[in-house]
């Protein structure tokens, strides 16, 4: 039983990294039918920003609060840039999509490597964030409690931000009907770069958060993408409630199989899965044509 | 693959019996051309290019102390791309068309076992500078990193005197992990250690919440670490982010050298017991030297690690092999390689004519809040090597 509650919470942990990673690929994928493969450099371009900010303010508790929003902002304006540059004069032509940003991809990870060297770097978690806490009687490490409440927050704020202001009326608009949007005088253009802008702030902001589990180098995006591109697909294209239900599903399969077997026959079993999943229901767990988005 | 293809490949006696076309090397001028061959590019990059820095240097201290025989050596570098098919073409390419005298390189197992037939059937030469997983030994290749016994055994014994009953073993999925672990258990068994578990996570695995959870259900005295890369950066957050220590369970690492401490945090690592033959901080006028001419070529903030060493090191032995033999030609070399010795930067190493391997100094060291390694354990006189575990009647069966 307490292995099965800790494992529950690990699965929850790590369904929460798969979120961040994939909440942003759900807006930009899901909402404007691009398919970007750069989105994980985005991811790895915000963990940059957090070890740039560290190094440039030192105190690990404020660097951390000072790269959640500076990584929203450098991944959002290398979305604008992707978006301006190159993504605008190929919409509605996914696979076009899929080859230009794995460019991009491949482009970013060199720069990355000029810029900051092939090795590896660390980004220090603040000491608030060190070791375990106790929950219930279980010792759970602060860092993934921390990820958790981020990747939460993440999903609240989209939601509001969807559901309720007028940015989020003409995303959704622009999304069901974009002639008519067009016609009803919602600039689609602004509509577009604004959602490509937040969709790819959202990848900085996960790649922040990854600094507290794992390495920080030029290919950290690529273990990421796929993972994320599973949730996005499987919770059901263009749906954030797909995609949360998705990951946290998918998180707590993978750590609860894992705990019985090893670590590839987990991540073998759970694809296994989600292809029977998609035979049967291959439009993933939510359909577009429930008009709610959020 | 070629993971197989060079199994079972044992010295034979037959050394200059005249076997393939590899005698192109021409030494009628007063230069001679060697090769290097390590991945430039690709995900071994990291590791390689730091290899290839200190073959480089080397070869200019070498030619600017008059060069080898009094011929300048001229170095032709490859790429081998971390792939190991392009190892294999690329060894063949410096063998064949450049007819360079010797090769250097090679990192990861699979890229050896792919370049052995290739150094076998030209009857080349290859010097190897990376710590591996044994059972293997070539007339064709010089292995200047450690063998199990100077490396996993050592360090298993270091557990045993620090009192260690019972281990957990954690490695990436792949050849080198499997090999040492089997190895681990055939020791455990006789020496009464307990392994409370074993897990392999895929290379690249990021997400180690469950196997440390594993490990701390598990309350082994010390784990084992054979995992590879950037895995053992989310392996080391996650283990001290779960509440565990190097006091109260150490993590004993074959695969972390100097410069991997930097990518995963000093202190998410400060502590923890690793073991090499070599670290930048031995106290030595040769290790002093090297350190120093390092950092003054590649800068001050470079780091010296153990196959580094090894790699600087292998040139000087085929220098010494070769003013042995008083030819450049393989099998000359060959014949002289028993008892050829050189002061390395880690101590005096010296080359086994039958193994091919050299003798090394085991050092058990532990990781400073510098980022250093400093040597808490050392076996105090160089450990003959012994590939297939011979010497040891624990192993018997394990090299099939």
């Amino acid at each position: 039983m307490e292995i099965l509650l800790s494992q529950l919470f690990n699965g929850l942990s790590g369904g929460s990294i798969l979120l961040l990673a994939a909440l942003g690929l759900a807006l930009t994928f899901g909402q404007m039918g691009v398919i970007n493969m750069a989105h994980g450099e985005f991811i790895m371009a915000g963990a940059y920003t957090a070890y740039v900010v560290q190094g440039v303010l030192g105190d690990a508790g404020l660097s951390l609060l000072v790269s959640l929003p500076a990584a929203f902002v450098v991944g959002g304006l290398l979305g604008l840039a992707l978006e301006a540059l190159l993504l605008r004069r190929m919409y509605h032509r996914p696979l076009d999509t899929l080859l230009v940003t794995f460019g991009v991809s491949l482009v970013l990870q060199q720069l990355a490597r000029d810029v900051f060297g092939t090795a590896g770097v660390d980004v220090a978690a603040p000491g608030w964030l060190s070791g375990p806490v106790e929950v219930l009687g279980f010792a759970f490490p602060k860092t993934r409690l921390f990820i958790l409440a981020i990747a939460v927050a993440a999903v609240v704020v989209l939601s509001v931000l969807l559901a309720f202001t007028p940015l989020g009326r003409r995303i959704r608009a622009t999304v069901q009907n974009r002639a008519l949007a067009e016609t009803s005088g919602i600039s689609t253009r602004r509509t577009d770069r604004t959602t490509f802008f937040v969709g790819s702030g959202l990848a900085g902001v996960a790649g922040v958060a990854l600094t507290l589990m794992g390495s920080i180098s030029a290919n950290l995006g690529t273990a990421y993408i796929v993972d994320a591109f599973l949730v996005v697909v499987v919770g059901g294209i263009g749906q954030i409630k797909g995609a949360v239900i998705a990951a946290f599903v998918l998180g707590v399969a993978q750590s609860w199989i894992e705990y019985s077997t090893t670590a590839s026959i987990a991540k073998v079993v759970v694809l296994a899965l989600i292809v029977v999943f998609l035979q049967v229901r291959p439009q993933g767990i939510f359909v577009v044509r429930t008009r709610s988005l959020a | 693959m070629g993971l197989l293809a060079g199994c079972g490949a044992r010295v034979s006696d037959d050394a200059g019996s005249g076997v393939g076309g590899g005698t192109c090397v021409d030494t009628s001028g007063s230069t001679v051309k060697i090769g290097f061959l390590n991945s430039r590019s690709g995900t071994m990059a990291i590791s390689e290019n730091t290899v290839y820095n200190a073959l480089k240097l080397a070869a200019d201290q070498i030619n600017s102390s008059g060069g080898v025989l009094g011929k300048q050596l001229t170095v032709l570098a490859e790429d081998g791309a971390s792939e190991p098919t392009v190892f294999a073409e690329k060894a063949e390419k410096l063998i064949r068309a450049d007819c360079v005298a010797a090769v250097f390189g090679g990192w990861t197992s699979s890229s050896r076992k792919a370049m052995l037939p290739v150094f076998e059937s030209t009857n080349a030469l290859l010097f190897y500078p990376v710590q591996y997983e044994g059972l293997e030994s070539s007339k064709n290749i010089f292995y200047t990193g450690a063998t199990t016994n100077q490396q996993i055994v050592p360090a298993l014994d270091y557990l045993k005197e620090k009192g260690a009953k019972s281990l957990f073993l954690v490695g990436s999925d792949y050849v080198f992990p499997q090999t040492a672990n089997k190895i681990i258990k055939a020791y455990a068994k006789a020496n009464g250690i307990e392994v409370k578990g074993e897990e392999y996570a895929p290379l690249g695995h990021t997400d180690f919440s469950t196997i440390v959870s594993k490990v701390k259900a598990a309350d082994a005295d010390a784990v084992f670490n054979t995992l590879n890369g950037d895995s053992n950066v989310a392996f080391f957050k996650e283990y001290k982010n779960a509440g565990l220590t190097a006091e109260a369970m150490p993590v004993l690492s074959v695969s972390i050298a100097e410069e991997e401490v930097g990518g995963i945090g000093v202190g998410n690592i400060v502590g923890q017991p690793v073991a090499w033959n070599y670290y930048q901080t031995i106290d030595s006028p040769q290790n002093k030297k090297f350190v120093a001419d390092f950092k003054a070529a590649y800068g001050p903030a470079k780091v010296t690690s153990d196959p580094m060493e090894a790699a600087y090191t292998s040139l000087y032995l085929w220098k010494g092999m070769v003013e042995k033999a008083k030819s450049f030609a393989v099998p000359d070399v060959q014949k002289a390689a028993g008892g050829v010795g050189f002061e390395a930067p880690e101590g005096t190493v010296t080359v086994n004519g039958d193994n091919h391997h050299i003798a090394k100094t085991a050092l058990i060291g532990k990781i400073g809040p510098d980022g250093l390694i400093y040597t808490d354990w050392t076996s105090g006189k160089p450990i003959e090597p012994d590939p297939y575990l011979k010497s040891y009647p624990w192993a018997a069966g394990l090299s099939g």
